[in-house]
């Protein structure tokens, strides 16, 4: 478990230097979750530990973004004054982009999917 | 309270710890009563927590910075989590590159429509320009979306809470709009939960199964590296 711990931690500071380093707008830990799954397909495989600890970190996934939202004790009189703006763009725009997104790949699956594979 | 307990009560505010343990504690409760509901999605552990949580800091006049302090220790692991979603992701590789196209049409409609959507309703509706400026990014991973969000001129503590409600929202939702549209691929039903809600919606995804998880970890990475080149674009087109 530690040593998987420390093969995570390792990308997202390579990720880190990477996104600092070139001034990218891209967070380090989206460049470290792309250059893990580059060396899984170069490696051909998933080391049954880091399978163990990854799983295991995901499990409790929601719980992480706990504390950030909590955070929205700090905007309650904004959100107070515009709640009803918010509240209603907030509400129609993840259906909308639920359903769009879910409708437009779904039509694709059935036309597109495959056709490119060798 | 006699003095004895203020004294530790004012020990234990001073320490990190109080503020993790609650976190936990407040979780594992929201979240053993979302298992005992057989997961029903109006009963997700994360907006519970959060509103338990603010109630207890409020009670208890405690800054929310005061609090932080301790629970940032939770808070860090979402940058191991976020690159252990390859993990994942790895199996589901033969899958996703057969699902090209299909993928990024989903991303380009979703991408678009959540962003213009909210940003048109709350102009409609009278909101003032720096919410809208903060709002747009409100699909994309908060720390992304905060940092979209200074660049345009929002405000990025306001965008990381429509970010989180968004994601509430997204968590809440999706299994009644994907139910509705009778969406039964779980490679989809995975990626639109994660266009639209993100981590979040990566979280309630592993609930479901692994390939939803895998695809909507896929969807909110795409969304993050789309976003992060697309909005400064269009902010540099429309101010020339």
């Amino acid at each position: 478990m530690l040593g998987a711990l420390t093969v995570l931690l390792v990308f997202q500071l390579v990720g880190e230097v990477i996104s600092h380093g070139l001034g990218l707008p891209i967070p380090g830990p989206v460049i470290g979750f792309a250059l893990l799954l580059l060396a899984l397909a170069v490696r051909r495989g998933v080391p049954a530990e880091l399978r163990t600890t990854a799983t295991g970190l995901l499990q409790h996934f929601s719980l992480m973004f706990v504390p950030a939202g909590v955070g929205v004790m700090v905007h309650l009189s904004r959100l107070r004054d515009e709640w009803l703006p918010i509240t209603v763009a907030l509400i129609l725009s993840t259906l909308l982009t639920i359903a769009c997104t879910a409708l437009v790949m779904n039509w694709m699956m059935r036309r597109f999917a495959g056709k490119e594979e060798a | 309270m006699t003095p004895r307990i203020t004294d530790i009560w004012v020990y234990l505010s001073t320490t990190p710890l109080l503020g993790l343990t609650v976190t936990l504690l407040v979780y594992q409760g929201a979240f053993w009563i979302y298992k005992r509901a057989d997961f029903n999605p109006l009963l997700n552990p994360v907006p519970w927590s959060v509103a338990t949580l603010v109630v207890i800091l409020t009670v208890t006049n405690t800054p929310y910075q005061t609090y932080f302090d301790g629970a940032q220790f939770v808070h860090f692991l979402l940058g191991p989590a976020t690159v252990a979603l390859a993990v994942p992701l790895y199996p589901q590789l033969g899958k996703l590159s057969r699902a090209v196209v299909p993928v990024i049409g989903g991303l380009l409609a979703g991408g678009v429509v959540a962003a213009g959507s909210a940003v048109g309703i709350a102009w409609l509706l009278g909101a003032s320009d720096t919410t809208l400026l903060s709002i747009a990014p409100k699909s994309v991973t908060a720390p992304i979306a905060m940092g979209i969000s200074e660049k345009i001129g929002g405000l990025p503590s306001l965008t990381a809470v429509l970010v989180m409600v968004t994601g509430v929202l997204g968590v809440i939702s999706a299994k009644y709009v994907l139910n509705f549209l009778r969406i039964t691929d779980h490679a989809v039903r995975g990626f639109s939960i994660g266009v639209a809600a993100h981590g979040m919606g990566i979280a309630r995804a592993f609930q479901v199964s692994e390939e939803a998880g895998a695809f909507a970890g896929v969807a909110m990475a795409l969304m993050a590296l789309g976003s992060s080149i697309l909005f400064p674009l269009l902010l540099w087109v429309f101010t020339r």
